[in-house]
């Protein structure tokens, strides 16, 4: 049972405090800049342009994947914040089903990195990247499902850790391989089968992917897309109810 | 009218036994106590009558609901005051208290009058619009006491409520929640280390190990350690001790220059000795049982002391328990 107040209460809450948060609002449009500009900026001096694709414009599918993974692992992690310091439990003894609280928490997620998302995607112009309205709006789409899908990650994880030690262990050994192996960076045509493996079973991949398909020109060769568009769209919207209903389960536990 | 039951609860967390088969109940509109050191299993009482905890066997009822099996029905009926915070420091006053009235389904023609009645309750108007964070510990728990009456429950849980605080916020504190039955025809539960602060209590039961073994008001609490002491300086002690054994049938000893006798009722005692002996003494005082005493009594040890590094040790491997099994 979703209660619809408990929903709206609880992303809120996130959205007022993302407002008044101004450092944390400007570093993470940041990061995601600094590495399209520097990074990507630096490496398309060395790596040619293939079928008319620059390498800057490789990665900002990429680029708007990195601010979705950070943005919304960030914005479920907080719940380990909110346990350590009690908020959490003035949410718990509230006469509101657990799984109301998780889709909150989701739905906080999805709205914040899908924000953050549309400033990102401003810039195509700057990367001589042409995109039609059709397609902006399902790039929007795409950071929508891919967000909520990625924030449930993000729940179910924090359900596991209860103290902020933790997040550095979520950061470096879930959110940076999650990065690394989705894509975002180099084609996963060109990977090794190892971690071509451990690329299929990440479902950022196939938002990015999804990404690609909307946002560079059709058939582009080895800096193209790398699966089909419905199949990408299947998988993120798999995974994002497998993740919330298995975070609604995690939540559901009483000791 | 009996708005809490608990009927031979058991909690177990893993071979722990935080609370061991215990029964009592608590009437509509009075203060009830659950005193015992920590780790005694008050927290985790608390918390199966809150429905945060189910528990390993026994029922509890609040309101007339099952506490393990209608947990929104309970939940609707309570307000709870944590032991640690749970306000938002990075919300205003405000915020919380309005995040709580929607949490709670306050109707919105409702709500502004609700909070507003809230922050006047707690003395917080005019930091209304201050973030929490800016808060001293006194007026985070006046807060938290106003934002847990604001969908006007039934029953009103305080664990430790004083705890942290300075004694001037505590008192300040007390004279507030004592209010509250008589204001909001509400029932307190409340559970405290401090024995002092127990005398505000309708009923006080007394738990020691996941064990209640003392229960009742906390007169007939006091009585079980006997009744007040008399200790009299006189100018001859030997022959005022003799005197009050003849006169009163009152057994005298001494200690420190003192004599010291017991009786139960040393108010009504204190003018019948000076009326006999008045000439010989010197100087005379009474000391009252405390519920620490009753404490003292019952267990063998007194509340604050050693029990407490003991009883943390329970509490410690119930919250890794805890930690490691239930997620959320």
């Amino acid at each position: 049972m979703i209660e619809a107040n408990a929903v709206y209460v609880i992303v809120a809450r996130e959205l007022k405090k993302f407002v008044r948060e101004r450092t944390r609002l400007v570093s993470t449009i940041a990061r995601p800049l600094v590495w399209l500009f520097l990074v990507g900026g630096g490496m398309s001096r060395m790596i040619p342009a293939s079928d008319g694709i620059s390498y800057m414009q490789f990665i900002f599918p990429g680029i708007l994947g990195m601010t979705i993974l950070f943005s919304s692992i960030f914005s479920s992690i907080s719940i380990i914040w909110d346990k350590e310091f009690g908020f959490m439990k003035e949410i718990l003894v509230a006469p509101i089903s657990r799984f109301s609280i998780v889709v909150g928490k989701a739905t906080s997620g999805m709205v914040l990195s899908t924000l953050q998302a549309v400033v990102i995607l401003a810039f195509y112009p700057l990367l001589g990247l042409k995109i039609g309205l059709a397609e902006v709006a399902g790039i929007i789409l795409v950071s929508a499902i891919l967000s909520f899908a990625i924030s449930s990650l993000g729940i179910v994880l924090a359900s596991f850790y209860d103290s902020y030690e933790s997040f550095s262990v979520i950061m470096n050994f879930i959110v940076m391989p999650m990065f690394f192996l989705s894509g975002a960076m180099y084609p996963v045509k060109l990977m090794p089968d190892v971690l071509r493996f451990f690329t299929k079973i990440n479902p950022l991949t196939y938002g990015i992917d999804a990404i690609k398909h909307l946002s560079l020109p059709q058939g582009a060769g080895v800096m193209g897309t790398d699966f089909p568009f419905l199949l990408d769209l299947a998988v993120i919207l798999a995974s994002a109810v497998i993740f919330v209903t298995v975070g609604g389960k995690s939540f559901e536990r009483k000791g | 009218m009996q708005i809490i039951s608990v009927e031979n609860i058991t909690k177990r967390f893993g071979n722990i036994t935080a609370v061991d088969g215990i029964t009592f109940g608590v009437e509509e509109n009075s203060i009830f106590g659950f005193l015992g050191p920590n780790g005694a299993g008050k927290t985790t009482t608390i918390s199966i009558l809150c429905t945060l905890l189910d528990p390993t066997s026994g029922k509890a009822f609040l309101n007339g609901h099952d506490c393990s099996t209608e947990s929104d029905a309970v939940r609707k009926s309570i307000g709870i005051v944590f032991q640690d915070s749970s306000l938002d420091k990075d919300l205003t006053a405000r915020e919380n208290l309005t995040f709580h009235a929607r949490l709670y389904r306050v109707a919105r023609a409702e709500r502004k009058q609700r909070v507003e009645a809230a922050l006047e309750f707690a003395g917080l108007q005019d930091r209304a619009d201050d973030l929490i964070k800016k808060f001293s510990g006194g007026m985070k728990r006046r807060l938290e006491v106003a934002r847990g009456l604001i969908h006007r429950p039934k029953v009103l849980f305080l664990d430790e409520p004083t705890l942290g605080l300075d004694p001037q916020s505590r008192a300040g504190l007390w004279e507030f929640i004592t209010e509250l039955p008589k204001k909001h025809e509400i029932t307190i539960f409340m559970t405290t280390h401090y024995m002092e602060e127990a005398e505000v209590c309708d009923q006080i039961a007394i738990i020691d190990k996941g064990k209640i073994i003392a229960s009742g008001t906390p007169q007939s609490l006091k009585k079980l350690v006997g009744g007040d002491v008399i200790y009299l300086r006189t100018s001859d002690n030997t022959k005022a001790a003799d005197t009050l054994q003849k006169l009163f049938g009152l057994e005298a000893a001494e200690k420190d220059g003192e004599i010291f006798i017991s009786t139960p009722r040393g108010d009504s005692c204190i003018p019948s000795i000076i009326r006999e002996i008045g000439d010989t003494v010197l100087s005379v005082r009474m000391q009252r049982p405390t519920l620490n005493d009753v404490f003292l009594k019952l267990t063998g040890k007194a509340i604050r002391e050693e029990i407490q590094t003991a009883g943390n040790d329970v509490k410690e491997t119930v919250r890794s328990y805890r930690r490691r099994h239930d997620r959320g």
